[in-house]
């Protein structure tokens, strides 16, 4: 038995796919290096990323999947869910040794391991999409001419904070620099500690070191742009009205909108 | 002057909200030239404590009105208060949401003032300078106000990703009784003329790629259902029409909440139809979707759809002859049409069923509601195999299965915690 421990990368674990293959090792369990689970009876091996190997699993699998497959193949790793890393070893093992394509198998495990994670973590992609809520961090032209013109510049700065339940930085990146273009802007991953900074020009891997006390809440900084404050009130003055209370679901509402992103939603701060 | 804005933020989100469609997909609108925004997801940012999608900001330019239709808030008998936004206002308000990732763009309608044209008029010109002075690439929603010029309602379409004329009411007594100052042949004229525009827009865009878009998400409608004696039968029939003949991309269904004293009307306190409303639209995805007929879901013996269960499981009850089937061989068009299995559960079943063959376990790991295919389903194995159960029992075993999620939400009665 032999345990491979990886950095946590996805080309780490494509990376330790590749060995076990080279080295022919007939028992494997891969486990990431933040949590190693190295029992008595296994030897454990430190697997060094290597994009080379990496890249030449991958092209062995696009021969074998469709483009949706692989997608899924790496949302699901997005998942960190823990011990992904062998049923994605299974699922991958299966396609290398059947001779047609198995995506569409829906009735084998590894498939439908693949096919679940992917569709959670897919939601989850699908729900920072809606709920990310940008806050302008200084208008620059505020004072010259107040009003709502100005709580919409695109020369300032646009900043989210997420804690997403799954890694999907990666898979909203493209999203949101199709959308805002023309904006700068940062979505930050409190509990993964890392960002993304679009700077109009590209996006780029940030973190940041807060103060104490930030991981909690949603403000980087007490908001004190006016426009902001502004902007901010008007869109709770638009979600009350727009309710029609002699249609109140609150079940639906809450199956909607989970209370565990309330925290980062403009909409549901006290009033 | 920010204190003000909010006002009329709140009267004019108010007497929108009546307004059902929220829809911010179809379109696939690009974001081009480093712009803002663009048009191709369908992404709700909000639900409502009602439970409804907040995907666009969905206003009226003003909820003055010249028409006094009974059915809406802003009639001109109404004693309510009035306000009005001016263009750049919204233009403003929308850009400053949609920066903050609130929105996927504007759904704006209006009161009627001075006349139609005047209206629509303004409509346009709030879409033209988005799209012109903003390089906003957004979702678009534009109302398109009856009595309207087509030369109005072609412009419209240059700019808004989907446009759309309410017909209010299902049959044209109803509106005669309800609406005086509208006429069913005034909603109609705009919407025969959408769907030339929009087939003509399609056309030259097949032979030239660079064609300007026109309404790309197409045209919607809607109606007030349950503050008119209308039958199912007639609601579905007409918004059957409406997608056969002028190819809608979707007819909307507002249950009717109670808002006026008038004697024409339910009175104010009676529950909002919402199991009704709910069931309509089932039907209507059973329409549009699954290859159903008006005729297979509301056999004219019964013009009302079954408020307990789907219309989906009551017609699968009715149709018991046609059933069980082999989950392994049957053709998809029967797979689909068994309750408990979707269009996506069909497509795995069929893919699946090349590699093995299925039994209920798999079924389950697809996502299938075992529970209650089993009666219209065989597989594999042989567990779960249905007695012969009349329609009724399994109806009542469904039922007594609490699968009504409906039940405790709606009740009429009003509930005192």
């Amino acid at each position: 038995m032999k345990t491979l421990i990886y950095d946590e990368s996805f080309a780490g674990w494509l990376t330790a796919v590749f060995e076990l293959y080279e080295f022919k090792w007939p028992q494997v369990t891969i486990t990431p290096a933040c949590r190693p689970e190295v029992t008595m009876f296994s030897e454990a091996r430190i697997i060094i990323t290597d994009e080379a190997k990496a890249l030449r699993v991958w092209a062995g699998l696009k021969k074998r999947l469709s483009q949706q497959a692989l997608e899924d193949l790496y949302r699901s790793f997005l998942s960190e869910y823990p011990g992904m890393e062998d049923r994605l070893l299974q699922y991958v093992q299966y396609v290398f040794r059947s001779p047609q394509n198995i995506e569409s198998d829906y009735s084998h495990p590894s498939v439908q391991f693949v096919g679940n994670i992917a569709k959670k973590v897919g939601r989850e992609k699908h729900r920072m999409e809606a709920f990310v809520r940008l806050q302008q961090l200084s208008t620059a032209d505020a004072a010259a001419s107040p009003g709502l013109h100005a709580a919409s510049s695109s020369a300032s700065l646009y900043y989210a904070s997420i804690s997403p339940d799954f890694n999907v930085l990666p898979l909203i990146r493209q999203h949101f620099e199709q959308r805002y273009a023309d904006q700068q802007w940062i979505i930050y991953d409190l509990r993964r500690k890392y960002g993304i900074f679009y700077n109009l020009d590209r996006t780029d891997i940030i973190t940041i070191d807060f103060n104490e006390g930030v991981d909690t809440g949603r403000h980087i900084t007490t908001v004190t742009d006016p426009c902001e404050v502004f902007c901010q009130q008007l869109w709770q003055t638009y979600f009350d009205r727009v309710n029609i209370g002699a249609r109140k679901n609150t079940k639906l509402h809450i199956q909607h909108m989970p209370r565990r992103y309330w925290k980062f939603l403009t909409e549901k701060q006290p009033r | 002057m920010w204190e003000r804005i909010k006002e009329k933020l709140g009267i004019l989100a108010d007497a929108a909200k009546y307004d059902v469609s929220c829809a911010s997909s179809g379109s696939k609108r690009k974001n081009e030239n480093k712009g803002l925004g663009n048009a191709s997801n369908g992404i709700c940012h909000a639900y409502t404590e009602d439970g409804r999608c907040i995907s666009l900001l969905k206003i009226l330019l003003t909820n003055h009105c010249i028409y006094d239709c009974a059915y809406c808030v802003s009639r001109k008998s109404n004693d309510i208060e009035r306000a009005a936004f001016t263009v750049t206002e919204i233009v403003d308000l929308t850009i400053a949401f949609y920066r903050r990732n609130y929105i996927e763009g504007l759904f704006l309608s209006s009161g009627i003032f001075t006349n139609p044209d005047y209206t629509m008029e303004r409509l346009v010109l709030i879409a033209k300078k988005l799209r012109t002075e903003h390089n906003f690439h957004g979702y678009i929603h534009l109302k398109t106000i009856p009595g309207a010029s087509d030369e109005l309602i072609r412009q419209a379409g240059l700019y808004a990703d989907r446009l759309s004329v309410n017909v209010e009411m299902p049959t044209e007594a109803s509106l005669r009784l309800l609406a005086p100052d509208k006429s069913r042949e005034q909603m109609l004229k705009p919407m025969r003329y959408l769907k030339s525009a929009i087939e003509q827009n399609l056309d030259e865009k097949r032979r030239f790629s660079k064609a300007p878009q026109f309404a790309p998400a197409g045209q919607s409608t809607q109606m007030v259902i349950g503050a008119t004696p209308e039958t199912d039968l007639v609601i579905l029939h007409l918004a059957s029409q409406f997608y056969q003949r002028l190819q809608l991309r979707r007819v909307y269904y507002s249950g009717y909440v109670p808002i006026s004293p008038d004697q024409r009307l339910p009175a104010i306190g009676t529950p909002v139809p919402m199991v009704r409303e709910n069931r309509l639209y089932q039907a209507d995805w059973l329409l549009r979707n699954y290859g159903f007929t008006v005729d297979e879901l509301l056999p004219p013996e019964s013009p009302l759809l079954d408020m307990e269960v789907d219309p989906k499981l009551a017609w699968a009850l009715r149709n018991m002859q046609v059933f069980p089937l082999d989950v392994n061989v049957a053709d998809p068009v029967l797979l689909q049409r068994i309750p408990g299995i979707g269009l996506q559960s069909v497509k795995k079943i069929e893919s699946a069923r090349r590699f093995s063959r299925l039994t209920w376990d798999h079924l389950k790991k697809m996502g299938v509601s075992v529970n209650k295919v089993r009666y219209f389903l065989t597989t594999a194995s042989p567990e779960y195999q249905r007695k012969d159960l009349q329609p009724q029992q399994i109806r009542q075993i469904l039922l007594s299965q609490g699968h009504s999620k409906y039940k405790p939400n709606f009740s009429p009665q009003i509930s005192l915690f």
